[in-house]
């Protein structure tokens, strides 16, 4: 590894150090704000609350029926992670084991839907989730966010099945085993950790998918991001303090769901596609 | 298929599947039926169908009225401009803050924990963003408060309900974001190439430019498209934490606007198109000049 050691570049390491804190800091305290927030009876003009008190969780619980959104948004949840995981699979087998003619426009399909932003595609799919009477319902919200999970899982894949040897299946095979028990005795438990960490990747990139659900969901179909939004939109109906224990609860739901994916993956694939990580 | 004439002597060649198998279609091929037909279906219709329907406007008039309205009426072509504002400056500072940072995190051995942190705002999403931007950055808000108290400013600065407060918004979600990427390319250079730079007596900063750079610039192009395609489709923090009716009124506003207070879905999905086609134009432009700069092997292969 090389050291520099003139004072030009230690000044450069110091700021780059300091502008990395001075991020961080103000991502803390931010959510800070909301942590304290919630707890706040009153609190204004001052850097701490007059005093403190919990009756806001309940209120959120009960002006918001958080219970009613939270179920719905694990059923959807439940729903995207199973449907992606059964169709991305299977495609990413056939994507890792085959060379067919058109394969590489099937993999440009399969990227489109990850490199264009939501918003983008999510107002035409809307326009015709709502004219098939689709928009509004849990199967609309549902079918609307598959639309960049099934790709993503599809790729999160087929590195992961590429890397299991051919001749294992071949092996199987010859001992007379058919598709579905060479899938489930041979494939599946192969595959468990590669199936973990990219479902676990949807789970954690669903719940906080705003744009796709905001646009298809219904007022019984929204799940906790959407009416964290609304909330926010109609701020002044509510107390503060009410929207911010809400938007803890939704803050407790994603970060217990990322502190287990992030026993299985690495940070960073929450951003890229499960990519190689060089040896270091 | 084969240019062979399927005469009678079909019964001594290979059967029709044997053929398919040849070329790799058998059984397992037809596994990714499912998922091509469930993204032909929610995917490449519903654009297929939002252009059509962007031709057909819903008060009547010639194929055009959408685009001509939307280019006629500066409410809405000025979306246009308010996006680009906020998008592409936004990303080039991301860019710019996280390619230093990226390099120096690359030598460091425990990147987990940052990059946990920097996960953080990610999984969070834009809308928990913007909730505790407008408290904190309020004038009431802790981060004003630091700088009554430093005696750096004498009155709170407005930074929520304008300009600053979205900029603010895809800072904190766009830089992680910009950031991760940036490393995974970084990371991706074999050291051996930079210590050969520094054995021959290049400094940092020529090592960086003439060793790095070139092979970076691939990467950094599609990192600056995929930023940027991000930051331009802004929506819940350009309400939330802008003025929506003014300075921030992005495109994505315009669009869910047409779409849902208008039920104008045939200009929604013109407003949508484009969106994708500014979009598009920007990858385009950028990935093109990408094709000035070094392209080879990033790794130092002896010969």
């Amino acid at each position: 590894m090389i050291r520099d050691t003139t004072l030009g570049s230690k000044l450069w390491a110091a700021a780059i150090w300091a502008t990395v804190g001075f991020f961080v800091v103000n991502l803390f305290a931010m959510i800070a704000t909301v942590v304290t927030s919630s707890f706040a009876t009153r609190w204004l003009g001052t850097w701490l609350p007059a005093g403190w008190t919990t009756r806001w969780y309940s209120s959120a619980w009960s002006e918001f029926q958080l219970w009613d959104v939270l179920i719905v948004t694990f059923q959807v949840i439940g729903a995207v992670v199973f449907i992606s995981g059964a169709l991305g699979v299977t495609a990413a087998y056939a994507l890792a084991r085959r060379d067919f003619p058109g394969k590489r426009l099937l993999v440009l399909l399969f990227l489109l839907p990850l490199l264009i932003p939501s918003m983008t595609f999510g107002i035409p799919l809307a326009t015709v989730l709502y004219q098939t009477g689709l928009a509004g319902t849990f199967w609309g919200v549902v079918a609307a966010n598959l639309v960049p999970t099934v790709p993503f899982v599809i790729l999160v894949m087929i590195p992961f099945i590429e890397q299991i040897d051919p001749k294992i299946e071949a092996a199987a095979r010859v001992f007379g085993a058919n598709t579905f028990k060479l899938f489930i005795y041979v494939l599946l438990p192969l595959l468990m950790p590669g199936i973990l960490a990219a479902l676990l990747l949807v789970l954690v990139r669903t719940i906080a998918m705003f744009e796709l659900t905001f646009l298809v969901a219904g007022p019984t179909s929204q799940t906790l991001v959407v009416a964290l939004y609304y909330a926010v939109f109609a701020a002044g109906v509510r107390a503060v303090q009410s929207i911010d224990a809400m938007a803890v609860v939704y803050m407790v739901t994603t970060l217990i769901w990322l502190i287990i994916a992030l026993r299985f993956v690495n940070p960073t694939q929450i951003v890229t596609r499960a990519k190689q990580q060089p040896a270091h | 298929m084969d240019a062979v004439a399927p005469a009678p002597a079909v019964e001594h060649g290979p059967s029709l599947r044997q053929r398919m198998a040849a070329r790799g279609f058998d059984a397992v091929t037809l596994l990714i039926v499912p998922a091509a037909i469930f993204t032909l279906l929610l995917f490449v219709y519903p654009f297929a169908f939002g252009f059509v329907l962007s031709f057909e406007p819903k008060a009547g008039g010639d194929w055009l009225a959408n685009y001509r309205r939307f280019f006629s009426d500066p409410f809405l072509y000025k979306t246009i401009a308010n996006t680009l504002w906020l998008a592409i400056p936004v990303t080039l500072l991301n860019l710019l803050l996280a390619v230093p940072i990226a390099f120096r995190v690359r030598l460091m051995r425990r990147q987990r924990l940052l990059t946990t942190i920097l996960v953080l705002p990610i999984t969070l999403g834009t809308v928990l963003v913007a909730e505790g931007l407008l408290n904190y950055l309020g004038p009431q808000g802790w981060f004003n408060r630091t700088l009554l108290t430093f005696g750096l400013i004498s009155q709170p600065l407005k930074l929520v309900h304008n300009y600053w407060g979205v900029f603010a918004s895809l800072v904190i979600t766009g830089f992680p974001f910009t950031f991760l990427l940036t490393l995974s390319y970084v990371t991706g250079i074999d050291p051996a190439l930079e210590q050969a730079a520094a054995t021959l007596g290049a400094s940092a900063w020529q090592r960086f430019r003439h060793v790095y750079l070139p092979l970076l610039m691939p990467g950094f192009a599609i990192t600056f498209c995929l930023s940027f395609v991000q930051a331009f489709s802004v929506f819940p923090s350009a309400v939330l934490l802008g003025e929506p009716a003014g300075v921030t009124r992005v495109i994505s506003i315009a669009a869910a606007t047409a779409a849902f207070e208008e039920y104008d879905y045939s200009m929604a999905a013109a407003i949508a198109m484009i969106m994708g086609f500014v979009q598009l134009a920007i990858v385009v432009a950028v990935l093109a000049s990408r094709g000035l700069f070094y392209r080879g092997p990033a790794s130092g292969a002896k010969g």
